[in-house]
């Protein structure tokens, strides 16, 4: 579809409409982070994972539920994970200072279910750590952030810094929105997702920059909508078939990676389908609103040489 | 852009032979060679194993040290004559009340950098101790670089106890390390119960003689509980003996009396103080106490001279060893415990490294396939690359020893995704060019040169990603950036020399012809 794309469609002419969908998202996933808000895992919110495998298949979520209710663990959450007679469960509270605290949920577990479990991975993760990982989370993006916008800003004009941060910014709220609207699990793997998409945004981003650049240098007088328009297309294939062959190891992932790294590889996935979108109809219209022309660029030569 | 030197040449392929070697290595079982026994480590995520995160408690040997700054306080009022009231401890901080005329000699005694109590350290330009007045109220705390100083030395000793224990259960290649001011990190590859551990961990050990008073004597008694927290004994405070003059401890079982004891043999002064307690108190009962907790209390029948004794109890054969191997080790300073703990067992971590190898081959395949079809020829250069990357990458992850983690598998998928970004900036170049450069080799030439910028743009941008990720995530994920972060090394070296020599060779064979991509 997008593949036979005519020459002469006009992506000037559609940043408008595209802008006002962008809004529309944005604004959206700042109301459902505000009102449903995200559904921290352990890692961020402290407390107790355990994922069992059960070799009797008559067992059930409620079951499981119920035998751990007994024991007085806080808030409980059981669900089935990836394979038939595979859970994941949730506690809310951690007992750092009772070695047995695991074991016992073990031997309640097996009493009541009345079949072997094997406990497949446990995390038991403090209120102390789990603050300090939120926080080095939060840390880390602002930082990379920080640090795109440095890089660009050496790199180029601050139009395009501009253009690249709110491009940026625009993925991840939507990402992280879409994580809150399907109550998907943040840990510490959808952080590292979050900042490989602020690398990949960026990378998609100043592809089509450096061609907008070059361009300015080569048609003086056209007009920074056409060769924003010239520029996408020239790209627009490299853009494709990158975002495909990222997009193929990314299902590939999601498909037979395994239930761990499902929620990693879809946060992914979400961000190399907005991040290419965001490059062409989020960061170069900043340059058409910033009215860049060829000055822009060579008072920049001017500057380097 | 073509042209390569004989030497630029021999550069690139030696690299590659090394790398590859070194990737070959994985796949070889040698422990004796030093180059042929490197391997990528898999990481607990993947071989199966626990991680425990320990925080030590300063508490009371902040106390401790309190007390002892107290009495040292309390003998400096003496030798000068200072009168002082209400000289006490409370909530870790030394308060007590001095006259106003006083308290300016006090200060400046206690600020000079050169006086006895209160050190000053020079690498943090800090006293250890902070003083507050309120008139003639005094209060000394710890400051803020006293207590990182305390728990460094806690954590210090520690880790050599914790150590010892781990050494002692003995598990396979235990990571036990120090991290930051007051936690130790412990690693224990293939453990996937680490409850006996946590257990042995979570115990100062502390073991100490004292007699059972029958009542309130001189040197003063407290109320102990047994380990089952309902029967006490009134015991005097005197410690008889201490762990310390321990030199060995082994679990024994006496088939006569079918009871599981632990031998001990004391050192020589201990055997000493040891012999002249049962001598004076034949009789009486001695208890034996673990961390406040009476183990046992037995009468003295006669007096043991040997140093040899040993500790009866309601012992298993399990906690007998576990007491043994505790009372070998010695005491923590302080009390350690587990904040944050992370168990894979060994069956999910060999399905995570099935589905993670499968998912890579299958990414691998589609970006490999897609690319010929594609760009055909060039696809098969852009294929070729991959593969060589992948190679490099493999190899500077053994010559490294880095660690693989699930994360880790992923960046390398991930990597399979956007390696050939490079190549196709570069090819999407060369065609343009090719629409307005009569010659082949100035199309590839200066196609080349275009897509440089933007290559170097492209791939610096997730580098940053990768390593703010590296300086700042933990554990699994960690092993992501180090993969997606070399991944982009490799991805430029193959482009930029490897690939760039494939594409010199195929343009010239093929300087006449028309239609090449």
């Amino acid at each position: 579809m997008i593949l036979k794309l005519s020459k002469d469609f006009k992506f000037s002419n559609n940043y408008k409409k595209m802008n006002i969908f962008s809004f529309l998202l944005i604004f959206l996933s700042i109301l459902v982070l505000l009102f449903k808000g995200l559904n921290f895992g352990v890692d961020f919110k402290g407390g107790t994972l355990i994922e069992i495998r059960s070799e009797n298949i008559n067992i059930n979520i409620a079951d499981i539920r119920q035998s751990l209710l007994k024991m007085n663990l806080g808030d409980i959450n059981v669900k089935k994970f990836g394979n038939e007679n595979d859970y994941l469960i949730k506690i809310e509270k951690t007992n750092t200072n009772d070695p047995n605290f695991i074991k016992s949920i073990n031997e309640q577990l097996i009493s009541d279910l009345n079949s072997p479990l094997n406990f497949r991975r446990v995390e038991n993760v403090g209120p102390k750590v789990s603050r300090e990982l939120l926080d080095a989370g939060f840390l880390a993006i602002a930082l990379s952030l920080a640090a795109m916008l440095f890089y660009i800003w050496i790199r180029f004009e601050w139009q395009f810094s501009l253009g690249a941060i709110i491009a940026i910014i625009h993925d991840v709220i939507i990402t992280v929105g879409i994580f809150s609207f399907l109550s998907y699990e943040i840990n510490l793997s959808i952080v590292a997702a979050v900042l490989t998409i602020v690398g990949y945004s960026m990378n998609d981003t100043v592809v089509i920059f450096d061609r907008i650049r070059e361009n300015l240098r080569k048609y003086t007088k056209v007009s920074i909508s056409e060769i924003s328009d010239i520029s996408t297309h020239e790209t627009l294939s490299r853009t494709i078939i990158t975002s495909l062959t990222t997009l193929l190891a990314l299902f590939s992932i999601y498909i037979f990676g395994g239930e761990i790294l499902k929620g990693f590889s879809f946060a992914m996935i979400v961000g190399v389908i907005v991040g290419t979108y965001s490059s062409i109809f989020v960061a170069t219209p900043v340059l058409n609103y910033t009215k860049v022309n060829y000055k822009t660029i060579s008072k920049e030569d001017v500057e380097n040489n | 852009m073509l042209y390569f030197s004989k030497i630029k040449l021999s550069i690139i392929y030696f690299t590659i032979i090394i790398l590859s070697f070194f990737s070959f290595t994985n796949f070889i079982e040698n422990k004796e060679n030093f180059f042929l026994s490197k391997k990528v480590n898999l990481g607990l995520d993947l071989q199966g194993g626990s991680y425990l995160l320990l925080e030590v408690d300063p508490s009371p040997i902040v106390n401790q040290n309190l007390q002892q700054k107290l009495i040292s306080l309390r003998n400096y009022f003496k030798e000068k004559n200072i009168k002082y009231e209400n000289l006490k401890l409370v909530n870790q901080s030394i308060n007590f009340i001095l006259k106003i005329e006083d308290i300016e000699s006090f200060e400046n005694f206690f600020l000079d950098k050169e006086n006895s109590i209160n050190t000053y350290f020079n690498q943090y330009r800090s006293y250890e101790m902070i003083l507050s007045l309120d008139s003639g109220r005094v209060k000394i705390t710890y400051s803020k670089y006293g207590l990182i100083e305390i728990k460094k030395s806690v954590v210090e000793q520690s880790l050599e106890i914790v150590r010892r224990r781990i050494d002692d259960i003995g598990t396979n290649d235990p990571t036990i390390l120090r991290r930051g001011n007051d936690r130790i990190i412990v690693e224990l590859p293939g453990l996937d119960d680490p409850n006996r551990i946590k257990k042995l961990l979570g115990k100062t050990a502390n073991l100490t003689f004292r007699l059972v008073s029958e009542n309130e004597d001189d040197f003063g008694s407290e109320f102990l509980f047994y380990e089952d927290g309902e029967a006490k004994l009134r015991v005097n405070k005197r410690v008889v003996l201490n762990g310390n003059n321990l030199i060995s401890a082994q679990p024994n079982f006496n088939q006569q009396t079918n009871q599981t004891t632990v031998n001990i043999s004391l050192d020589r002064a201990g055997s000493k103080k040891f012999a002249r307690t049962t001598q004076d108190h034949v009789g009486q009962r001695l208890a034996i106490i673990l961390d406040n907790k009476i183990i046992s209390a037995p009468v003295i029948n006669e007096p043991i001279l040997s140093g040899n004794s040993s500790i009866s109890g309601n012992f298993t054969s399990q906690t007998a060893t576990d007491l043994a191997l505790l009372l070998r080790s010695g005491a923590l300073p302080a009390p350690l415990t587990v904040i944050e703990e992370r168990t894979v067992g060994p069956d999910l971590g060999e399905d995570s490294i099935k589905a993670g190898a499968f998912s890579l081959i299958i990414g691998f395949l589609l970006v490999i396939i897609y690319m010929i079809y594609k760009y055909r020829k060039l696809g098969i250069v852009a294929d070729l690359a991959l593969i060589v990357n992948l190679i490099l990458l493999l190899g500077i992850l053994t010559i490294l020893e880095a660690t693989l983690t699930l994360p880790g598998i992923a960046g390398i998928i991930l990597t399979v995704g956007m390696a050939v970004d490079a190549n196709v900036l570069i090819f999407e170049r060369i065609k343009e060019e090719m629409k307005k450069e009569a010659s082949i080799i100035h199309a590839f030439d200066s196609g080349y040169k275009k897509a440089q910028s933007a290559v170097l743009d492209a791939n610096i941008t997730t580098l940053i990603s990768a390593l703010i990720l590296f300086a700042l995530g933990s554990g699994p994920v960690k092993g992501f950036a180090v993969t997606l972060g070399i991944g982009i090394l490799t991805t430029l070296f193959s482009a930029y020399f490897f690939a760039r020599h494939l594409c010199s060779i195929y343009a010239k064979k093929n300087k006449d012809n028309k239609i090449l991509i």
